[in-house]
């Protein structure tokens, strides 16, 4: 990808079935920057990361979002992935009778121009080294997509099409959710593997123990849809010892979920 | 014997069929004409047939005899797996080629046209020939008069034979109706799978295919039978396929219909047998305005007895299709068990498709399960895939092959895979 990635979130507000879970929020990430988002359950963390995607579900009321100066909101779904953004999805979709290979394969050969299709042997590789980083078994290849796979074969799956997609800004949502340690750093060494200029990570999580193996460069506290609070690294770490009540105790906030505020 | 008004063959059609074959097979025909005369339509569930094309056809066409396979068009070659040995290719009503290897030939195994296993086999086709207890209406009457074509398989007992027998039934440019009629006599033990492909197309007139297909698995016999089936829009497709099993014999289905017309197919296992099972998967996809009614019915009459229905459709446009599934469990099937799954992906938004799963148990100690699903392609799973960078189109594409996948990718021939998957693409484009 020409240049360093940069992905604009300005104003963004975002309802589902007409209730308003984002209400103006603001974020820039660039390559070779890590965010992390933090935040109690309800806050609209996920929202966030499904608007940015474009879910069906989820319609932008207000703001704008821009990847290299282009509006995103303007495209659709596949395009957002073509130019560049990966989402990791907290619950991805099962696809009965499509291997994981083909799926793969297909996502790539949509990045390419017609007749420019990537060769078998050359994707096989890079898959199957892919998959060895990740320590997956190799049967994975031509199983369907996420049928019958575990939480964690889910997220591992979810990180090695990223590895394979080398998207421009990766959101990461709640990657960590259900994971033993043991998968749990299996799963950030993959990250940290593509961790360069050439691409910007926001990761959304409940817990700290996710930026211990992979450390953010930001980290930014989400209540009532909104970002309330950023910070270095060292945000988070505070977060692990005193929880999030200091700070809704500074901003005055007595519920943090959406919708509670009005 | 009175005639009613709307039939359009007369005996004379019957009697030339009848001309040189046995007193047995004229009988048979005669009975068949009578019934034509005489019996209804069948009753489909929800598809009212009453103004299709019938009986509108001409019966018979004779076809020179090629030497080589390579006299045949690309299209019927691509059918056909080039290494195997043992192939018969039927035009209209005639064989236009076949060739049998020597090593089935030692084995003892008949692979031949019908009307010749008429003239050199006739007791064991008398035996069973029109004798798996197929339901008499006036369609399957109209076919047991003027049946033409079709194959005889005889697999001796204890014979296992390792390649399919294909077949290929194919019309083409006039409105001759395709006759065929299919019967698989596997004794104790024996193991075949028996291929058709069935394929007509350039009519320039509504043509008519009845087809039948009868299949005998004595004791511990396995029986495969696939098809796949490609009938242009002027063709009306009427197939009755049944088999019947002894004990632990085993007969599995495996159907495609990619027609363009419109359909009406019934497949029947009987399992009288104790411990035999059956086998069904199918995939249809139905596009345009055509309609189609398919029927996959097993009855357990033997104890435990097994069976496995799983039928996919795809609906196109302004297609209409309805699946039924029917397993029946006579009294005294103990320890039965059967499945079926029904389940229907709607693309078009005037498409029609209906899943009708049936259970009718006399038995109390058996079990049946039934699942069905009638639904439009999954948005997250559109959504998930474009996440991926995907376009819409081809996500669709990839989620309606992965559908039929368990169906296609089950089919015993690389080239019959192939096919249907490239069908399936015709359809989708």
């Amino acid at each position: 990808m020409a240049g360093t990635p940069h992905l604009q979130i300005k104003d963004l507000s975002v309802a589902i079935e007409d209730k308003q879970i984002l209400k103006g929020l603001n974020l820039e990430i660039k390559g070779g920057e890590v965010h992390a988002i933090m935040g109690p359950n309800g806050t609209g963390k996920s929202t966030l990361a499904s608007a940015v995607m474009g879910h069906p579900k989820y319609e932008v009321t207000g703001g704008s979002v821009t990847l290299n100066g282009e509006d995103v909101l303007e495209m659709e779904v596949d395009e957002r992935a073509r130019k560049g953004l990966f989402l990791a999805m907290q619950y991805p979709s099962e696809i009965s009778g499509v291997t994981n290979a083909d799926f793969l394969r297909s996502a790539l050969n949509a990045r390419q121009e017609e007749g420019k299709e990537i060769s078998l042997i050359k994707f096989i590789r890079q898959m199957e080294k892919q998959m060895e980083l990740l320590e997956m078994d190799q049967v994975f290849s031509h199983r369907y997509v996420n049928e019958g796979f575990s939480g964690g074969e889910k997220k591992r799956n979810e990180i090695l099409q990223m590895m394979m997609l080398k998207p421009g800004i990766a959101i990461l949502d709640e990657i960590d959710s259900g994971l033993d340690i043991d998968a749990l750093k299996i799963v950030a060494r993959g990250v940290n593997e593509l961790r360069s200029p050439e691409m910007g990570v926001l990761m959304i999580t409940h817990y700290q123990r996710l930026l211990n193996y992979i450390k953010p460069d930001f980290v930014h506290v989400m209540m009532q849809g909104r970002i309330v609070k950023s910070g270095g690294p060292e945000l988070a770490l505070k977060l692990e010892e005193n929880g999030y009540d200091w700070i809704k105790e500074e901003l005055g906030i007595q519920d943090e979920t959406v919708g509670a505020e009005s | 014997m009175s005639v009613e008004a709307n039939v359009r063959f007369d005996q004379e059609a019957v009697a030339r069929f009848s001309q040189g074959e046995p007193e047995w097979l004229t009988q048979l025909r005669q009975e068949g004409f009578t019934g034509y005369q005489q019996l209804p339509l069948p009753k489909l569930e929800k598809t009212k047939i009453d103004k299709w094309n019938i009986d509108e056809f001409t019966p018979y066409k004779e076809e020179a005899e090629l030497s080589s396979l390579e006299q045949l068009p690309q299209e019927i070659k691509d059918l056909l797996d080039a290494d195997n040995d043992n192939v018969i290719v039927q035009k209209h009503s005639d064989i236009v080629y076949a060739r049998v290897s020597d090593s089935l030939k030692e084995q003892g195994v008949l692979f031949m046209p019908l009307s010749q296993a008429v003239r050199e086999h006739g007791d064991l086709v008398k035996k069973h020939l029109f004798q798996s207890g197929i339901e008499k209406h006036k369609i399957t009457a109209l076919h047991q008069a003027l049946w033409s074509g079709g194959f005889f398989v005889y697999v001796p007992k204890n014979v296992e034979v390792k390649e399919p027998l294909q077949t290929v039934i194919w019309g083409m440019d006039e409105e001759v109706a395709l006759l065929p009629h299919t019967l698989i006599v596997a004794d104790l033990n024996s193991t075949v799978t028996v291929v058709e492909n069935v394929v007509g197309a350039n009519y320039t007139r509504s043509v008519v295919v009845n087809g039948m297909v009868e299949v005998f698995a004595q004791s511990g016999a396995k029986v495969r039978y696939a098809s796949a089936r490609s009938l242009s829009e002027q063709v009306t497709d009427y197939t009755y396929r049944r088999g019947i099993t002894e004990n632990d014999a085993r007969i599995e289905w495996l159907l495609g219909d990619m027609n363009l017309g419109n359909t009406v197919a019934n497949t029947t296992t009987i399992l009288s047998g104790n411990g035999s099972s059956a086998d069904f998967k199918s995939v249809a996809i139905a596009n345009g305005s055509q309609k189609e009614n398919f029927v996959a019915r097993v009855v357990h009459i033997g104890t435990h007895t097994e069976s496995n229905i799983l039928s996919r459709g795809v609906m196109l446009d302004e297609a209409t299709a309805i699946f039924n599934g029917i397993t029946e469990m006579k009294k005294g099937a103990e320890k039965a068990n059967g499945e079926q799954a029904e389940n229907i992906l709607m693309i078009g938004e005037r498409a029609r498709g209906d899943a009708n799963p049936i259970l009718l148990i006399d038995e109390d100690d058996v079990m049946a399960g039934h699942a069905a699903s009638v639904g439009p392609i999954s948005p997250l799973q559109v959504y998930y895939m474009m996440s991926r960078g995907i376009g819409r189109k081809e996500a669709e594409r990839l989620i309606i092959n992965g559908f039929v996948a368990p169906v296609v990718d089950s089919l015993p021939i690389e080239g019959m895979q192939k096919r249907l998957s490239k069908m399936i693409e015709g359809k989708l484009s």
